[in-house]
């Protein structure tokens, strides 16, 4: 076991002298290698990130939402449909919720106007999200004046800015006074725009659904489990659109490093015939050449993948984001939580490592296996 | 002892080209001696050194190092018996440039799982024996020709080697270089080992220290 230690041990660094001894030609793979796995890796890190943050947001949410249709288009819930609803077995608490858009042409952006049905703001003043807040300019004790659908201008005194924490939720948002809101949109106050429940039993949500849509049969019933599918198909799309425009950079990385790790320079093949000469043989040789493509993907994936993690998890994945959220005025502004899918990272290392160790291997052995005087004579 | 039969080294056998180099070959090379493998350029000097160190095989015939076939031996083998049994000495040297001479010395060793503070040792150790222990981790393409080629002979016999095969050692070297080079030939066969080299300079030929000349000419044995 020493014996091989000292082996192997001697091998890297034999290894690590040739790798500076080309110094610029494997820095330039190396950086393009890591660069590409740099790309690969933030975008697996993100989706896989966002989709955890968005499942452990939605764990908070009703496991029910029903929006009311009528003719195919939405509807309001009227308090007695509420009350309807409540009578259900299975259901064990209705809340109307009632809120609307509001396109602020000023900022050229959507907010969501919402009247809490508890912990509301007093009359005339409003809580806003941090995106709201950072497109207005706004701090708390300032005015945000909006234009109701009648036409009037309604002043609203700010009382406070949501956190960044909970951008990914609230960065749109505007909570304000349920007389406000009625107000704001001519709304009187027994209509609601949509329902959340919550039922006795979790796993009993497909039964009470179905009792709803026996109910009402023109109302749309949302799970909480359909939610998280569409985040999950959402991100799989985007995250599958990023990766196809990466695989083409790594399609192209490929063969450059396929044509460099393939062939051997007259130089490599006379060193490997010195070796052979002075004693190594094909078995030393080889692992002297898997140590090297070991060492190149490997290195660069490590490093790809590090910086891909600061990326994402301490500067917001500002590169990858824009194509991954979506367009948006009001980017929700918000650090992930790190967390690694394991499966991913083995695949991402899978893809990445092997198939250029492999490479490096195959002209290495042709060499290797070569009579080292025809190596060293150059007629091999 | 070593005792090749009847070897024949043939190159693109079998192509339009192909070039006989060795040409039925018996000979006997006994233990602890010098040798000088000698004739003009294309003779098949270095072609039968190569076969001898099991650097390369022969086309037929059979090689047989202190009593066993190696001429046959997988290629796992042959490095075994090429590592344990020769150390080689080229006519350019072969150095890996870039690295110093301590290192290029210590290369051969580098697979026999010894540790790295022993291989280092026993290099600089054969460094100083040549005197080249000021040099040692000089890179070295930085090297003379005459500091290069004992740097080459080191290396040669960091294994410990019974047998020093060198191919025109003395041919980038100038007379007193030259004579040095023999000098410490000398040395290696009172040590006990055998050394085989090609040559078709008269000055080594007809050296006090050489035991024995065998003639080559187009890859035959001359009388």
């Amino acid at each position: 076991m020493r014996a091989w230690i000292n082996r192997q041990s001697l091998l890297i660094d034999y290894t690590l002298s040739s790798l500076g001894r080309h110094g610029g030609r494997n820095l330039g793979l190396f950086a393009v290698y890591a660069g590409i796995v740099f790309v690969l890796a933030s975008t697996m890190l993100f989706t896989h990130a966002i989709r955890r943050e968005a499942k452990a947001l939605l764990a908070h949410s009703p496991e029910v939402l029903l929006l009311k249709l009528k003719a195919g288009r939405h509807a309001y819930l009227t308090r007695a449909d509420l009350d309807g609803l409540g009578r259900l077995r299975g259901v064990s608490k209705v809340e109307g919720r009632r809120w609307g858009y509001f396109f602020d042409s000023l900022a050229g952006a959507n907010y969501t106007l919402m009247a809490p049905s508890a912990g509301s703001p007093d009359r005339g003043r409003i809580d806003v999200g941090d995106g709201v807040a950072r497109t207005r300019g706004l701090a708390a004790g300032d005015t945000l004046s909006l234009r109701s659908a009648a036409g009037g201008l309604h002043a609203f005194t700010v009382g406070r800015v949501f956190s960044a924490e909970s951008s990914l939720i609230a960065a749109d948002l505007v909570l304000m006074n349920p007389s406000d809101w009625e107000a704001f949109f001519q709304l009187p106050d027994d209509v609601f725009t949509d329902a959340a429940l919550s039922v006795v039993n979790p796993l009993e949500v497909k039964n009470v659904a179905r009792k709803i849509s026996d109910r009402l049969p023109e109302a749309r019933v949302i799970l909480r489990e359909e939610v998280l599918r569409t985040y999950d198909s959402l991100f799989d799309w985007r995250e599958g659109v990023l990766l196809a425009l990466a695989s083409m950079a790594a399609a192209a990385f490929g063969i450059l490093a396929w044509s460099k790790a393939s062939g051997l320079s007259a130089d490599e093949r006379r060193e490997i015939g010195i070796l052979k000469a002075i004693g190594w043989d094909t078995r030393d040789v080889l692992t002297m050449k898997l140590w090297e493509g070991a060492l190149i993907s490997g290195g660069a994936f490590a490093v790809g993948f590090l910086v891909a993690w600061a990326h994402v998890f301490h500067f917001e994945a500002a590169l990858i984001a824009p194509v991954l959220k979506g367009w948006s005025v009001l980017y929700p502004r918000f650090i992930l939580t790190p967390s690694i899918d394991a499966a991913s990272l083995l695949t991402l290392g899978l893809l990445t490592i092997l198939p250029y160790t492999l490479a490096t291997l195959v002209p290495a052995w042709r060499a290797a296996a070569t009579d080292p005087d025809q190596v060293m004579r150059g007629t091999e | 002892m070593i005792e090749l039969a009847g070897v024949t080294k043939v190159f693109h056998e079998g192509r339009h080209n192909a070039l006989v180099a060795l040409d039925g070959i018996d000979l006997t090379i006994p233990e602890g001696r010098i040798t000088v493998l000698q004739g003009p350029s294309g003779s098949g000097k270095t072609t039968l050194l190569t076969v001898i160190a099991c650097l390369s095989r022969p086309t037929a015939g059979r090689v047989r190092v202190a009593g066993e076939v190696v001429s046959n031996l997988p290629e796992a083998f042959l490095a075994d018996v090429r590592r344990r049994t020769f150390g080689v000495v080229f006519q350019q040297f072969h150095l890996v440039a870039g690295l110093s001479a301590r290192t290029n010395v210590m290369l051969p060793a580098y697979p026999t799982g010894r540790s790295h503070a022993d291989i280092a040792g026993r290099a600089g150790g054969l460094l100083d024996r040549l005197g080249l222990a000021r040099l040692a981790e000089e890179r070295v393409e930085g090297l003379s020709g005459g500091e290069q080629q004992r740097v080459a002979i080191a290396r040669a016999l960091i294994n410990d080697p019974r047998v020093v095969v060198a191919d025109e050692p003395t041919a980038n070297l100038d007379s007193a270089l030259s004579a040095d080079f023999l000098g410490i030939l000398a040395g290696l066969r009172d040590e006990g080992r055998t050394v085989i080299m090609s040559s078709h300079d008269p000055r080594v030929c007809q050296a006090s220290v050489v035991d024995r000349v065998v003639h080559l000419l187009d890859g035959k044995l001359a009388a």
